[in-house]
């Protein structure tokens, strides 16, 4: 199977198309990045999924199926930059499936779309809308791309559409939001609160993709592995130190002191859990993790210690 | 803290069935450490501080969902707490009861963090469904925190009961188990409610004693279980159907109220 992976520099990008790659399917990645020691049958297009030479690979390529990761969380770039590649990328992607006749599209999405607040729920489940846009609008465009990458679920029937809304990842890349967080010796925490965190090993995340396209799975799939761990220990398997803060002084020492910088929005996401049920994409796919919560620790503390 | 008590507590955990994974985390956040504590509190003021006992603990089964239904008074839950307790200290084996907490403890630092761990979730809908299909015991009080703010000549009254709560049992098939419990409100006797001081504090209300301050009295306190009830449905009735429903709980509870009340109780120490 011709399979074409936007954002396949990244993290889990690579790791699904050494995979993919692997098992004889015909990788084809499309990123901005370069990706320079790529794995025997993989290729690369560098170029940016809204440009002209993008829709080229689709007309030339033929791909079987697309799997769109090429969205991005990072809080650093300017908010209309970071619409333009999750929304406008978006739209162009699943455009050209349609207009080429891609028989799979896979949407990778976060679990994040949820929310966190005081009043949201453990264990969400695929049916529920979004919480707290307002306390965290830097991740409105990520809601808006998810809700919008469902919709071709009705606009192109003949695709079969798939949306993951994927936990958080860790594991030796030690790359991602949570990574990014737990980089430092030091974590900051809210004094008071010590929410679940839910994470999954980056080989699972690779696992769970290729299950989507072998199962060639249609709809809205939450993705998670082990259960969830109480921020303070996910901070001490890793070998740091957690360093909880009244809110108010929260603010002043964020990305100070060797710990990470966090968007005023993102304050909900150490206060209150996001955790996911995905009882539905097990049953799907048969989908099993192999690597339970304090093994990816494990390797993510090995990989990357404390700095 | 009372050696007797802590060991007590040690022992009755070792046989809760929660499914603790090493570090004592069970998959919703509850944490072995924290329900410890929380039973070491609770034990104390059920056995040394309060004249606490209950009757019919045998009605509430031994395992699988169910539902504990009952009338709510006394300034804060201190019978919620005592419910919680009984559960623990007299079921064999020890069942750990969660309640459905009121929404603005989530927002308080270590409030939310210590009631979370202890499993004592905030009260939706979805946490309360999820407990329940997951085989759960939940403590829900359809009086809701208009039953807390009673004050002292009302603590024998029940307000409207939500139907939110019978919907649920339906849905998930789940038998309730009534109580009537006396004598929360005689342990914090409330002549007023400061409703605007409270909310500067995020709380919905501050409850004023004739001693001022909100700290419970060493009050006798009883609780009754009736036996289980069960209701036949889907949960999508029509609301005069749930409210005939209801009304029957409410009537069993107000009957269990009055025998609470009426007896002298067998001990619990």
């Amino acid at each position: 199977m011709k399979v074409l992976i936007t954002g396949a520099a990244g993290k889990i990008g690579r790791i699904v198309s050494a995979s993919l790659a692997s098992k004889g399917h015909d990788v084809l990645g499309i990123d901005r990045r370069p990706w320079n020691d790529m794995p025997e049958g993989c290729r690369i297009i560098q170029t940016d999924i809204r440009k002209r030479a993008a829709e080229d690979v689709f007309r030339t390529e033929r791909p079987d199926a697309v799997i769109h990761m090429a969205t991005v969380a990072q809080l650093k770039m300017r908010n209309e930059e970071r619409s333009r590649i999750n929304l406008g990328g978006t739209r162009a992607i699943f455009d050209y499936c349609h207009r080429y006749g891609v028989g799979q599209a896979i949407f990778v999405g976060r679990h994040t779309y949820y929310g966190a607040a005081a009043d949201s729920p453990l264990y969400h489940t695929e049916d529920e809308p979004p919480m707290a846009l307002d306390t965290f609008p830097e991740l409105a465009d990520l809601v808006a791309a998810d809700l919008y990458a469902g919709s071709a679920l009705w606009r192109f029937p003949e695709i079969h559409t798939c949306v993951l809304r994927i936990c958080y990842t860790l594991g030796p890349q030690a790359q991602g939001t949570l990574a990014a967080y737990l980089a430092g010796s030091r974590v900051p925490m809210v004094l008071g609160f010590d929410p679940l965190f839910q994470f999954m090993h980056e080989a699972d995340v690779a696992r769970a993709i290729e299950l989507t396209i072998e199962k060639r799975l249609r709809g809205v799939y939450n993705v998670s592995g082990p259960p969830p761990l109480p921020l303070s220990i996910v901070i001490q398997e890793a070998g740091r130190s957690p360093v909880p803060v009244p809110e108010p002084v929260l603010r002043a020492v964020i990305g100070r002191f060797g710990m990470p910088n966090l968007a005023p929005g993102a304050r909900n996401h150490i206060k209150y859990p996001i955790v996911i049920d995905s009882n539905a994409f097990r049953k799907a796919t048969g989908f099993e993790h192999a690597y339970d919560e304090y093994e990816t620790l494990r390797q993510f503390r090995t990989a990357s210690p404390a700095t | 803290m009372d050696y007797a008590i802590r060991r007590e507590v040690a022992d009755r955990l070792e046989r809760l069935e929660i499914p603790f994974n090493r570090d004592g985390i069970d998959p919703y956040g509850i944490d072995r450490s924290h329900v410890d504590l929380f039973f070491c509190m609770l034990g104390w003021f059920q056995k040394r501080y309060f004249r606490f006992s209950a009757h019919g603990i045998e009605h509430i089964p031994a395992r699988g969902r169910a539902m504990l239904v009952g009338n709510h008074s006394g300034g804060f839950a201190t019978d919620a707490g005592m419910i919680i307790s009984s559960c623990f200290f007299l079921k064999e084996p020890p069942r750990l009861a969660q309640g459905m907490a009121e929404k603005f403890i989530n927002k308080l630092p270590f409030a939310s963090q210590w009631t979370n761990k202890a499993g004592q979730f905030t009260g939706l809908p979805e946490h309360a469904e999820r407990l329940l299909e997951d085989g759960r015991l939940l403590v829900v009080f359809p009086e809701g925190a208009k039953g807390t703010a009673k004050l002292f000549h009302e603590r024998h009254s029940l307000v409207r009961f939500g139907t939110g709560f019978m919907r649920l049992a339906l849905r998930t098939k789940s038998p309730v188990i009534p109580f009537g419990f006396a004598g929360a409100g005689d342990a914090l006797p409330t002549v007023m409610n400061l409703y605007k001081l409270g909310k500067l504090f995020g709380l919905p209300y501050i409850p004023v004693t004739p001693y001022i301050v909100p700290v419970p009295l060493p009050a006798t306190l009883r609780v009754h279980y009736g036996e289980p009830m069960h209701f036949e449905g889907t949960g999508n009735e029509d609301d005069l159907v749930i409210h005939g429903m209801v009304e029957q709980v409410r009537e069993r509870i107000a009957q269990l109220m009055d025998d609470a009340l009426k007896s002298e109780g067998t001990s619990a120490r």
